[in-house]
């Protein structure tokens, strides 16, 4: 459904992305990990339109959208949520969902009805008319979420929806994003550092280190394999753990 | 649907006042009062939907002026078929100033100093063209018939600006309850969401610019009209650029009713510190300016916000 294939971007002299190809296929949910600053929302801000790669090509759906701007990205059935969330901070929570909302129903009343049902799949059903600066992190996570699922997306693109909050408030998000999947037929690729997660919902993992691709596969497989877990704790971690006994947790 | 009664009523008793009143002094400071609710709400658009604050909205207001009052001196066009002319001129100039700033992603100060940077550039041009009077400007002929779009008293003119202004209202109004406004406000509150959610940022941005613009050089046609004369420093000096955000900003930025709250409440501030403190000159402006300060100090959202939390205190 999506593929990257060769991408690179550098900032300077860095190579926040340096030749990486990677591929989400459709139905799946995806995830990408990786050590803080491996390059892994670059590669987001690429796949989404928001950075031109200096090299390389991005395709989705079979079309080529390399440098293509991120609304028209958006409007092919790709949207992306951000690591911060960055609500409509006066706007309240039916408002922000409805600008998702908007982009397949021109007419306003349509779209904020839309936009309540959007805030049902993803538990914000409650809280519809506070201002979306009010909102608590777990609840403006979610907003992020039912915004871009608004817009009726084919591929999301998640940028660590998971991140900053508490157990509990993750195990109660893990099921609304397996449900768009399963419930919404929506592709999911997923940035994530909660592995718990991770392993519970991505069939796929790929590994960003050093803007490099370097391994790829089951989400238990690949936490298993040396390069990611040196890539993690640094090097020859891999080799003292196997001589310590110990198994190996990411 | 409230907001949109309140706004017919509201210009529905507007239109009734010469009936009851003939004094030129009242009919004139209800006159200026809606043109400046016609400035404030045409840069709102912009500035308080848009988030994009404009600092040079006079090279929209005196583009709209010489637009009309030279094809009136040089052509000897009717004044009525310049104002749709104006319009469309001050919107092209919103459309260039807007192509070259959105494209290049200036925001915030940078996009303020842009326009007042252009404004200067006409203001200079305007100074030095033939085609525009020069230095000494240009003075409409005078016709006194409503058929040219002058008027005998000012009855005439209460209606023009009245209409306009209602048009400005009509306008913020669809902003509040449309596609296009949803997406004007998103891109306010932040570009790169709203650019995730299917939003071209730049279309919305510069098309907010036209209208705000198109508006704008309505207010100056309008003033030509009026006044008969207009020059480069009142076509293109800051004082019209000023009196077009300052409204909005006292008013209430981003509200329907907040241009006209604002100028209401800055013209009578004017009046009164110049009739209590005409004597001694500077000091009428010094008071005025004080309170200006103190308003934006503590009344950041403006007086609609003032209405709106002493609203949500009472029970």
């Amino acid at each position: 459904m999506l593929q990257a294939r060769h991408v690179s971007i550098s900032f300077g002299g860095l190579k926040a992305v340096d030749d990486a190809s990677l591929a989400v296929p459709a139905g799946s949910i995806t995830s990408l990990i990786g050590p803080n600053g491996a390059g892994k929302s670059t590669l987001f801000g690429i796949l989404s339109g928001f950075l031109e790669p200096d090299a390389g090509s991005v395709s989705f759906l079979g079309q080529d959208v390399t440098g293509l701007a991120p609304h028209r990205i958006c409007r092919l059935g790709m949207t992306r949520t951000f690591q911060l969330a960055q609500p409509f901070a006066g706007q309240t929570v039916r408002e922000n969902i409805a600008v998702g909302s908007h982009l397949h129903r021109p007419q306003r009343k349509v779209a904020l009805v839309h936009a309540e049902s959007v805030a049902l799949r993803v538990g914000l059903a409650g809280q519809l008319d506070k201002p979306a600066r009010d909102l608590t992190i777990a609840a403006r996570k979610r907003l992020e979420l039912a915004r871009a699922l608004a817009t009726e997306p084919k591929l999301l693109l998640l940028d660590e929806v998971l991140a900053g909050l508490n157990p509990q408030e993750v195990s109660e998000m893990s099921p609304v994003i397996r449900a768009i999947r399963d419930d919404g037929g929506v592709t999911v690729l997923m940035i994530e550092h909660v592995m718990q997660a991770v392993m519970n919902l991505s069939e796929h993992t790929w590994v960003l280190n050093n803007g490099q691709l370097i391994a790829e596969g089951k989400p238990a497989d690949v936490t298993r394999d040396p390069r990611v877990i040196e890539a993690y704790l640094g090097r020859g971690a891999a080799e003292r753990l196997r001589t310590s006994g110990n198994e190996a947790h990411a | 649907m409230k907001t949109l009664y309140a706004i017919l009523v509201l210009c529905g008793a507007v239109a009734l006042l010469p009936a009851f009143v003939s004094s030129g002094v009242v009919l004139n400071l209800v006159i200026m009062t809606l043109y400046a609710t016609l400035l404030g709400q045409a840069w709102n658009i912009l500035a308080g939907f848009g988030g994009q604050y404009s600092f040079g909205h006079a090279a929209f207001f005196g583009t709209g002026a010489y637009a009309s009052a030279a094809l009136q001196v040089h052509f000897g066009v009717n004044a009525w078929l310049c104002l749709p002319f104006a319009i469309v001129c001050g919107a092209a100039v919103g459309a260039l100033v807007g192509a070259l700033s959105f494209r290049y992603g200036l925001r915030g100060s940078y996009f303020a100093l842009v326009t007042l940077a252009f404004a200067e550039v006409f203001r200079i041009l305007a100074n030095s063209v033939k085609f525009t009077g020069g230095g000494v400007g240009l003075l409409v002929p005078l016709k006194s018939s409503a058929l040219d779009f002058q008027f005998q008293g000012k009855a005439g003119f209460l209606y023009v600006i009245l209409a306009l202004t209602l048009a400005g209202f009509l306008l913020s109004w669809w902003l509040k309850h449309s596609r296009y406004g949803a997406w004007l406000t998103a891109v306010r509150d932040n570009e790169d969401s709203a650019a995730a959610l299917g939003v071209d940022v730049f279309r919305v941005k510069l098309q907010a610019i036209v209208i705000s613009a198109g508006l704008t050089a309505a207010g100056g046609a309008f003033y030509v009209q009026y006044f008969q004369y207009i020059d480069p420093h009142i076509a293109y000096g800051p004082a019209v650029s000023v009196e077009a955000l300052l409204g909005p900003i006292v008013g209430g930025l981003g509200t329907v009713f907040g241009p006209l709250l604002g100028a209401a409440a800055l013209k009578l501030l004017g009046e009164l510190t110049r009739n209590l403190m005409g004597d001694a000159p500077g000091v009428s402006l010094m008071i005025y300016g004080a309170v200006l300060i103190a308003m934006v100090t503590f009344l950041p959202r403006g007086i609609g916000g003032l209405f709106q939390r002493l609203a949500a205190k009472a029970p």
